[in-house]
């Protein structure tokens, strides 16, 4: 296969694809996954060529979905399954926190649960109550889960294969307001390790970390800090368990601050786990406390309200200019 | 073809896969399974329990129209010795917690014709997902009894290999193993295997979304599971009203597939039962909901205590209906079993009562570093650095030491 410029929606559906295709144990469920190909039409096509065997439309019953992945799991099979978005992950989260995270450890290792639980997460595209939401650090809080979130296209064919080659559970995060944005993938290539973060932009005064939709707004925020004379670094995490502490504290021990952006609650969210671990390892090396730029401690609003709580380019740079000011 | 897709499509294989199941099994019951008319079917309406019983609590032999079983005396004694040492091994893990040895156990105590005519209904290559308290169906699947104890000792969560005896782990969780069973099932259909799966759950597990999803899924896609409820009329300090207004069994016809209520004090019934449900399941007609009725004659756990919330006059009648005391009156009645084999298996269920208290007196605590282990498969950085951390933590006193 050559490289090919796709929206991230359809590098995630390719990357079923050839899951599908190179392991017969491979198994695509959830809500309206089949004729319809998903709400957002990631798994389109994939009933028609692979079957309603392997590509299942399941009941409307999302902890039905992760309780029988479990069981199709321990029966020797790689489900994946999607949750249709994020606010409607729990009444799963039983399944998934008391259950599937714990029964590898729980079986002293005799089991395994590769069960991958694809998730739309996050705002900015105008939806109605519990369409927006960003629940990482719900799941970042339970040993035994993996997660992860592409910011691109190629990160999003390259990183679901990688999940599902994973004897893990993951919580696969898909950033839904970049579904449409298009990059190169190439099938051909060879991709770095699932959980190592990787700098999107070279930068010498200041480290902006971040992951999946987030991403995209610390590039244009480092473009515009570029105009004003301040070149700021952009960290893609990819991983939110586990984190790439060690790059991320290479990175700042060259640029000595640290701003982390996420639109998911400041408030125990991701940032203050990076906050926390990246002030003991780089204590000597910081030249500012470690900032934090996300959504806020109060119900993801109403769509009209949704720029005003996501961390937008001005909050990331004003953020950055009093992490500077220091 | 697959069983999900036949189902779907409604075409009349249950008729072809009854006709092979009797063909196969040569037995009345298999035969019989599919519409018995003890059973509730979809689209029936709540009607009057009936429950299918083969021994009465006298010890007496009663025919019923659609469940028969064969026995030869040696497997009434098998099934005699299997209830005895089940039941003896349940009293000394009580014991042992009464002593300190066990933080806690849940007793099966009156429970123990539903677990060993259940567990003695499968094969080796049936799957069977367990509650916290199938000390009896892991006795029938090979499971060492002292495996079960660890969990209660606090030295693991899970102390076997689910897959050395298709004994999955116990399950604390209350219902959440019952979509595991599902799962496990449509995983069983789309391989075309042979193979029952095996839910066991109880009452009060009934009102849980987990069960009722469990349900719609195997309905749905026509899983062979058999959801094996042990209705023993107690969720800790709650009486069966609490969890139902119709009876258990009966919830079956309301997601399309039969439902039947057995004796749960009856070995022979239980055994008869599920044999047909197992077999129904492997031979592609889906699931059954066996309503196994019973009684926990014991404490919900080591830390309930049940005379807060029940009469001595109900544990009384219920003991008139003790599961192995009928099948030693069927022993006896038809001199089945003389006075040597009684002797033999008391002699033999104080071995085991000896085997189980030195095995825990013996039972070593984990390494500290065990905590660490196993947290994931493929490794974490973050359980690696903070295993180091410890490590070092830990050997920071030995250099102490050392001084």
């Amino acid at each position: 296969m050559a490289a090919e410029k796709m929206a991230l929606a359809k590098a995630l559906t390719s990357s079923l694809r050839t899951a599908l295709d190179s392991d017969p144990k491979v198994l695509v469920m959830g809500e309206d996954v089949g004729k319809l190909g998903g709400v957002f039409r990631v798994t389109d096509g994939l009933q028609k060529d692979f079957g309603e065997e392997r590509v299942i439309d399941t009941p409307l019953a999302e902890s039905g979905i992760i309780g029988t992945a479990i069981g199709l799991a321990l029966r020797g099979y790689r489900p994946v399954a999607e949750i249709q978005f994020d606010g409607f992950v729990f009444p799963a989260y039983d399944q998934i926190v008391t259950q599937l995270a714990k029964m590898h450890a729980r079986s002293l290792g005799t089991v395994k649960l590769p069960v991958v639980i694809r998730i739309p997460y996050g705002g900015g595209i105008g939806a109605v109550e519990h369409h927006s939401e960003s629940p990482e650090s719900l799941f970042a809080h339970v040993a035994g889960l993996k997660i992860v979130t592409p910011s691109d296209a190629s990160d999003a064919f390259w990183m679901l294969r990688q999940a599902i080659e994973c004897d893990d559970p993951v919580i696969f995060l898909e950033p839904k307001a970049r579904y449409w944005e298009k990059g190169e993938v190439d099938p051909s290539g060879i991709p770095g390790p699932l959980h190592a973060a990787r700098v999107v932009r070279e930068g010498r005064d200041l480290t902006l970390a971040a992951y999946g939709p987030s991403v995209k707004t610390c590039l244009a925020a480092a473009a515009a800090a570029e105009e004003d004379g301040t070149s700021l670094e952009v960290l893609d995490l990819r991983s939110v368990s586990p984190i790439d502490f060690d790059a991320i504290q290479r990175s700042v021990e060259r640029t000595r601050r640290l701003v982390v952006v996420h639109e998911a609650p400041v408030f125990f969210g991701s940032g203050a786990e990076v906050a926390a671990r990246i002030t003991e390892r780089c204590f000597y090396h910081l030249e500012a406390p470690v900032l934090r730029v996300g959504g806020f401690h109060a119900p993801y609003p109403p769509a009209r309200l949704e720029e005003e709580y996501l961390p937008g380019l001005d909050r990331v740079l004003d953020s950055v200019d009093r992490a500077l000011a220091y | 073809m697959t069983v999900e897709s036949t189902a779907a499509r409604g075409k009349p294989r249950r008729a072809a896969a009854q006709r092979t199941a009797a063909k196969k099994t040569g037995t009345k019951q298999a035969a019989k399974t599919a519409a018995a008319p003890g059973t509730a079917q979809a689209g029936q309406s709540a009607q009057a329990p009936e429950m299918v019983q083969l021994l009465t609590p006298e010890g007496e032999r009663v025919e019923h129209p659609d469940y028969a079983v064969e026995t030869t005396p040696g497997q009434l004694r098998d099934l005699y010795r299997d209830m005895v040492l089940t039941r003896r091994f349940d009293a000394e893990a009580t014991a042992l917690q009464r002593q300190g040895e066990l933080g806690l156990w849940p007793s099966l105590l009156g429970q123990e014709a539903a677990q060993i005519g259940s567990g003695r209904a499968l094969r080796d290559s049936d799957y069977v997902f367990p509650t916290y308290r199938e000390h009896g169906v892991a006795w029938c699947r090979g499971v060492d009894p002292t495996l079960l104890l660890g969990m209660f000792r606090g030295v693991n969560h899970g102390g076997w290999d689910p897959n050395s005896n298709n004994f999955h782990l116990y399950t604390i969780v209350i219902g959440a193993q019952t979509l595991h069973a599902t799962g496990y099932a449509m995983g069983v259909a789309k391989d075309g295997a042979d193979t029952a799966v095996v839910a066991y759950f109880g009452d009060g597990a009934s009102s849980q979304g987990d069960v009722a999803e469990a349900f719609t899924f195997a309905a749905v896609y026509n899983a062979p599971v058999v959801f094996f409820c042990q209705n023993n009329q107690w969720a800790i300090s709650e009486p069966i009203e609490r969890q139902t207004r119709v009876p258990l069994y009966q919830r079956a016809a309301g997601y399309g597939f039969p439902g039947i209520r057995v004796d749960g004090n009856d070995v022979l019934a239980v055994l008869a039962v599920t044999r047909a449900a197992a077999e129904h399941a492997r031979t592609g007609q889906g699931p059954t909901l066996v309503e196994a009725f019973t009684y926990r004659m014991g404490a919900h756990t080591t830390s309930d205590d049940p005379t807060r919330y029940r009469d001595k006059e109900e544990l009384a009648a219920w003991e008139g209906k003790d599961p192995i005391l009928r099948l030693r009156r069927l022993l006896e009645r038809e001199s089945a079993a003389d006075e040597a084999f009684f002797a033999d298996l008391d002699a033999e269920s104080d071995a085991l009562a000896k085997r189980v208290r030195e095995s825990i007196r013996t039972m070593p605590d984990p390494d500290g570093m065990a905590m660490f282990e196993h947290t994931y498969a493929d490794g974490h950085t973050l359980v690696d650095e903070e295993r180091a951390q410890y490590a070092t933590y830990l050997a920071s006193f030995a250099d102490h030491e050392g001084n």
